[in-house]
């Protein structure tokens, strides 16, 4: 077992590289030089101290990149919970809101309440996120109780349950993005294919309570967690009404997908890289396992956006891309290690 | 110690999955302090038994009763606190440790905003003494042998600190001396302690050298219900295994003991 003392310093580091990478990706993006020195002075100047840097400098700082990482940190760490509670659930470390196809209800859900001209109620956010919100728990829900087979989810029958039921949902969604003029379609694609440019600190507040009631219950609930891991009969036999928490995970693993998927499009495979490589570093406890995910999930995606703004000079590739592509393989090496 | 109230009672109870009972009403009561041992064939029912009195299994007819109350309407937090189960192992998915894991016992007792304290420790380092595990503490369950394995979910089992003990074949995959280890155990716990253990087993020499009494599993029914000396009999295990065996007094105990007898007549009477 992994001592308390070593845990508690891999955290400590998790947190400090997640503020220095922060720091750093600050300077990254666009033309204009931002050292290193310029954030915390912008940050000081907004929280009530006399501004120190050009006007212009505390607008990109302020009004674009800071902003961006924000989310950056909210949706990686939405995104690794979710996979952690999805694996929980499942009983099987291969589960991701992506590879189950929830993320592409979620993002049907959202493209329907576009379509529907209900975005301008409630300033944009709600109606999307709620719509997502239910798009993800309908295939979640769909997922589950179609690849269960008494009382186990074989991976096999979850995969392609969730590849079926999502290839659905994204057929769907093309379907409705035809009745779409075509610059509202390529910038609603550029959306799905995952994207944290240009958004606003209103997209961050708008996902905010998700991932904070998310991550919430995700800790209050971590020891039965732990238990529905082991599998549904043992869970029951140490007194978690089945029932009951399987309902709760469910709902709170697709309302942080879905709330992610609502702000930034499709970002896929963190929910599996994150916990996946958490797990080395802190065990399966989810006691550690849920903080070192929401700092893991964070750095991992503010580093991915890195990649997406530099991999390609002058132009800006979807985050969605770079977490594939990092992803793909991944998930191909741990099929090759399952004992199916 | 019939009379006694029984702590666990199943009367009359059907159970099953989909279209198929398996279950066709099964009456059996378990007292404290006592070693139930459930034997028969494979298909006879005993691993469903567990489901169906435990409240896992909804049954169809019937009741089963615990402390005189009817499972169904006991919250399943509170019922693992003093019923707990020792399922037939699977492979860990996960790489808790053996104490990570013997921890989880403790979790009907503790409250949602409640860490474990010096009661669950006690709790959980006497479980991992009693199933000899202290040194394997801090071993992570996917390393286990199957054996060690078992032995976790059974300490796990103890830290739940129960009144009421099912085990599902817990000597499956044990070698010799922690097959009889663990009997040992069993036994001790039901008579120091008052525990009133249930356990498959399909050792029928294990069950029939330590169980105070003994229910063999026919069908789906209770065949025979008694002492080792009552249902341990070769006429018994014929009608029910359909195999000829001898059974004989173990000199040392005077238990009945299951000898294989290769050179008996066919089975033409069956």
């Amino acid at each position: 077992m992994i001592s308390q003392r070593r845990i508690s310093l891999i955290l400590i580091s998790l947190g400090v590289l997640l503020v220095i990478s922060a720091i750093f990706a600050t300077g990254i993006g666009g033309s204009a030089v931002v050292r290193p020195g310029d954030v915390p002075r912008v940050i000081w100047h907004h929280l009530g101290g006399p501004m120190s840097t050009s006007e212009m400098l505390d607008m990109i700082v302020w009004q674009i990149r800071l902003p961006r990482i924000a989310l950056a940190l909210l949706v990686g760490a939405s995104l690794a919970v979710a996979g952690t509670l999805m694996q929980s659930l499942f009983h099987n470390p291969m589960a991701d809101p992506y590879i189950v196809g929830v993320s592409s209800g979620a993002a049907l859900g959202a493209v329907l309440a576009v379509t529907l001209g209900l975005q301008f109620a409630f300033a944009g956010f709600v109606t999307r996120s709620l719509f997502a919100f239910i798009g993800a728990v309908v295939v979640t829900g769909l997922v589950y109780f179609m690849s269960r087979r008494g009382g186990r989810v074989p991976i096999g029958t979850l995969l392609l349950t969730g590849i079926a039921i999502g290839g659905l949902m994204s057929a769907i969604t093309s379907l409705l993005l035809m009745q779409w003029r075509p610059d509202d379609m390529r910038m609603v694609i550029m959306w799905l294919m995952g994207s944290l440019a240009g958004r606003d600190w209103a997209a961050v507040f708008s996902l905010l309570p998700y991932t904070f009631i998310g991550v919430t219950v995700a800790v209050l609930w971590r020891r039965e967690l732990n238990i529905m891991a082991l599998g549904d009969e043992t869970a029951h036999h140490l007194g978690v009404n089945l029932e009951r928490t399987r309902m709760l995970i469910l709902v709170i693993a697709s309302m942080l997908a879905a709330a992610a998927v609502a702000v930034s499009g499709v970002i896929a495979f963190i929910g599996l890289i994150v916990p996946h490589l958490m797990r080395l570093l802190v065990g399966p406890n989810h006691r550690q396992l849920i903080p070192a995910c929401i700092l893991g999930g964070g750095l991992l995606l503010i580093w991915a956006d890195v990649l997406a703004q530099v991999i390609i000079p002058g132009a800006e590739i979807p985050i969605g891309i770079v977490t594939s592509a990092l992803g793909c393989p991944f998930f191909l090496y741990l099929l090759q290690r399952q004992r199916v | 110690m019939s009379e006694a109230a029984p702590i666990l009672a199943a009367e009359a109870v059907v159970a099953g999955y989909d279209e198929r009972d398996v279950l066709h009403g099964v009456t059996l009561e378990l007292h404290p302090g006592e070693f139930l041992g459930i034997i028969g064939p494979n298909g006879s029912g005993k691993s469903t038994l567990i489901r169906a009195l435990t409240g896992l299994l909804p049954i169809r007819s019937g009741r089963v009763l615990f402390g005189g109350e009817d499972v169904a309407a006991i919250p399943t937090r509170a019922l693992a606190r003093r019923l707990a189960v020792v399922p037939a192992v699977s492979a860990p998915t996960f790489a808790f440790s053996v104490r990570e894991v013997v921890s989880m016992g403790r979790h009907p007792h503790l409250g949602r905003f409640t860490n474990p304290g010096v009661a669950d420790e006690r709790a959980i380092d006497e479980a991992l003494e009693l199933t000899d595990l202290v040194q394997l503490a801090d071993r992570a369950i996917d390393t286990l042998s199957s054996g060690e394995l078992q032995r976790s979910v059974i300490a796990r089992a103890l830290a739940q600190q129960p009144q009421v003990l099912l085990l599902d074949e817990p000597t499956a995959h044990l070698d010799i001396g922690h097959q009889m280890a663990t009997f040992e155990l069993l036994v001790t716990l039901s008579r120091q302690q008052g525990l009133a253990v249930l356990c498959i087993s399909h050792d029928l020499n294990l069950a029939a050298e330590y169980c105070s009494r003994v229910a063999l599993f026919s069908v789906g029914q209770v065949y025979a219900l008694g002492s080792p000396h009552e249902v341990v009999t070769e006429q018994n295990l014929r009608d029910v295994y359909g195999t000829l065996v001898s059974v004989e007094d173990n000199p040392y105990s005077g238990q009945p003991v299951v000898l294989l007898n290769r050179a008996s007549p066919p089975q033409e009477e069956l």
